[in-house]
């Protein structure tokens, strides 16, 4: 259940991880979960025409972790979002119904994280 | 100088069509066999760029099936799949094809059926390019559009209105392509009147859902002179990638792919940025046509807007861009939009663009897939 970035033995991190680092093509060899930490909203959109299974509309941001040197598009909880907003993760058991859409369900997870607003 | 040449071209109507891939595939396939005077047993190569017809319509194995539709049989296929820049990806596998000396004669033809589907259908087709961690949170392309037009917007001090100015441009000259989806013109209020699709993107800000095809015709120069005077040169082509996770580059609007394929044609080719006379850019989404103009050296970064405003990139202005209506207005069926480019640049440098004619040496094709995922750049001359 937790937030997981890949991080390699130079300290690079990415999300999600990668068989090895974008950035030296080294082995990822640890993770770094981020669901404790807070994010700064980098971009946000709120699409108003989703595929079947997606809520709509949906808000999506790109966010850049506080204590982390790594970014995560996520759904956001409100609508009511401005780039520089502070968020932080919250777990979702479904965030779109793995059965409505093209890809086979079995294929890959469907809980994750949405990015709520703290004051 | 380049030893590739393309000696036909040709394009089906762009827009709701009643054939499925393979007949639009044999329409455009035959068309250009007849607009170069080539007999389909004089084929080496066929190659057909496409995306998803599998997905789309439960069709595979379809450059097998078009050799054997135009009577290319046993022409050696294969299917370029660079999803929405397959198109150019094919020309890039065209000209690997001669200028490597394995064929002497190359037939590309792209093309996609796409509006038998729902609109939410064709976007999920399109969005199962994304990482399980993007298509999990519901993205999709024009949502990538919206984040980075947003980005774009703020870094720069953008005004949203320059966003329309494009899609009213190209509505502009789709008006004088007989093949293109749209031939009305647009103006800015009602671009930014039309309701939002990815805030702060609007529909008028994204190109349709399209069924086409199109295709071009390779060879070497010494071959091409048997057949015509009429010929334009590939003079060089560029691909490259960038992150497959959208949000993991440095840069939101910057497209690491454009740079590096425009780096790799201009080196091939020996032109600069201020060489090109006229350019097809990607314009899946308005945005996307700033973010070329600059990654391509014909702006510094956050200025390709001023361009756009002030007409520049207009058909009478210093560098016309998108002079075929673009995908915005001609239509975006995948597959075939790259090698679309390609046949209004060749219409372009022969004399042969008729009503949206501009004056042109050499004409610049850019083609990306996924939101910059990968991306291929081809320059072309006058021979």
């Amino acid at each position: 259940m937790g937030f997981d970035a890949g991080r390699c033995p130079n300290g690079h991190l990415t999300y999600p991880p990668h068989p090895r680092c974008p950035e030296c093509g080294d082995e990822q060899t640890g993770t770094v979960d981020l669901s404790d930490d807070t994010a700064t909203v980098v971009t946000w959109t709120t699409s108003y025409a989703t595929p079947p299974g997606v809520r709509e509309p949906n808000t999506l941001a790109i966010v850049a972790f506080d204590d982390h040197d790594v970014r995560a598009l996520g759904q956001v909880t409100t609508d009511d979002v401005a780039v520089g907003d502070a968020v932080r993760p919250v777990h979702v058991d479904e965030l779109r119904d793995p059965a409505a859409g093209i890809r086979e369900p079995a294929s890959q997870a469907w809980d994750g994280y949405r990015f709520e607003p703290v004051e | 100088m380049s030893n590739v040449a393309i000696i036909g071209a040709s394009m089906t109507r762009f827009g709701e069509r009643d054939g499925w891939v393979r007949d639009l595939l044999a329409e455009a396939g035959s068309a250009c066999l007849d607009d170069a005077a080539v007999a389909p047993n004089e084929l080496d190569h066929l190659y057909v760029s496409n995306m998803a017809s599998g997905e789309f319509e439960g069709q595979t194995g379809v450059p097998n099936m078009l050799a054997h539709d135009l009577g290319a049989v046993p022409a050696y296929t294969q299917r370029v799949d660079q999803t929405s820049s397959s198109g150019g990806a094919g020309i890039y596998a065209a000209w690997q094809s001669i200028a490597s000396g394995a064929s002497e004669m190359t037939l590309l033809v792209g093309g996609e059926k796409m509006t038998h589907r729902t609109t939410g259908e064709a976007t999920d087709v399109i969005a199962s390019l994304t990482h399980p961690v993007e298509y999990k949170q519901g993205v999709t392309l024009p949502s990538f559009a919206g984040l980075t037009a947003r980005a774009y917007l703020n870094e720069y001090d953008a005004p949203r209105e320059s966003l329309a100015e494009v899609a009213v441009k190209n509505h502009r000259n789709g008006v004088d392509n007989p093949h293109a989806q749209f031939r009305k013109e647009i103006d800015v209020e009602t671009a930014l009147d039309s309701p939002l699709v990815a805030d702060p993107l609007r529909l008028y800000d994204f190109c349709p859902i399209t069924d086409g095809s199109a295709a071009l015709l390779f060879c070497p120069v010494e071959v091409a002179r048997e057949y015509t005077d009429t010929f334009v040169r590939v003079a060089g082509v560029g691909g490259a990638t960038d992150t497959h996770v959208v949000h993991e580059r440095a840069d939101p609007t910057t497209m690491g792919g454009v740079v590096e394929s425009g780096r790799q044609a201009y080196e091939r080719s020996g032109y600069d940025p201020e060489d090109i006379d006229v350019a097809e850019l990607h314009d899946m989404f308005t945005i996307l046509e700033f973010l070329q103009y600059e990654d391509l050296g014909f702006a510094e970064k956050g200025h390709a807007w001023e361009d756009a405003v002030d007409g520049v990139t207009a058909r009478d202005g210093a560098l016309p861009i998108n002079t075929s209506g673009g995908l915005k207005s001609k239509g975006h069926p995948l597959g075939a939009s790259g090698v679309a480019q390609g046949y209004e640049i060749y219409q372009q440098l022969l004399g042969s663009a008729g009503d949206r004619q501009v004056d042109a040496d050499v004409g610049l094709a850019c083609n990306v897939g996924g939101f910059g995922n990968c991306v291929t750049t081809a320059i072309m001359e006058v021979n």
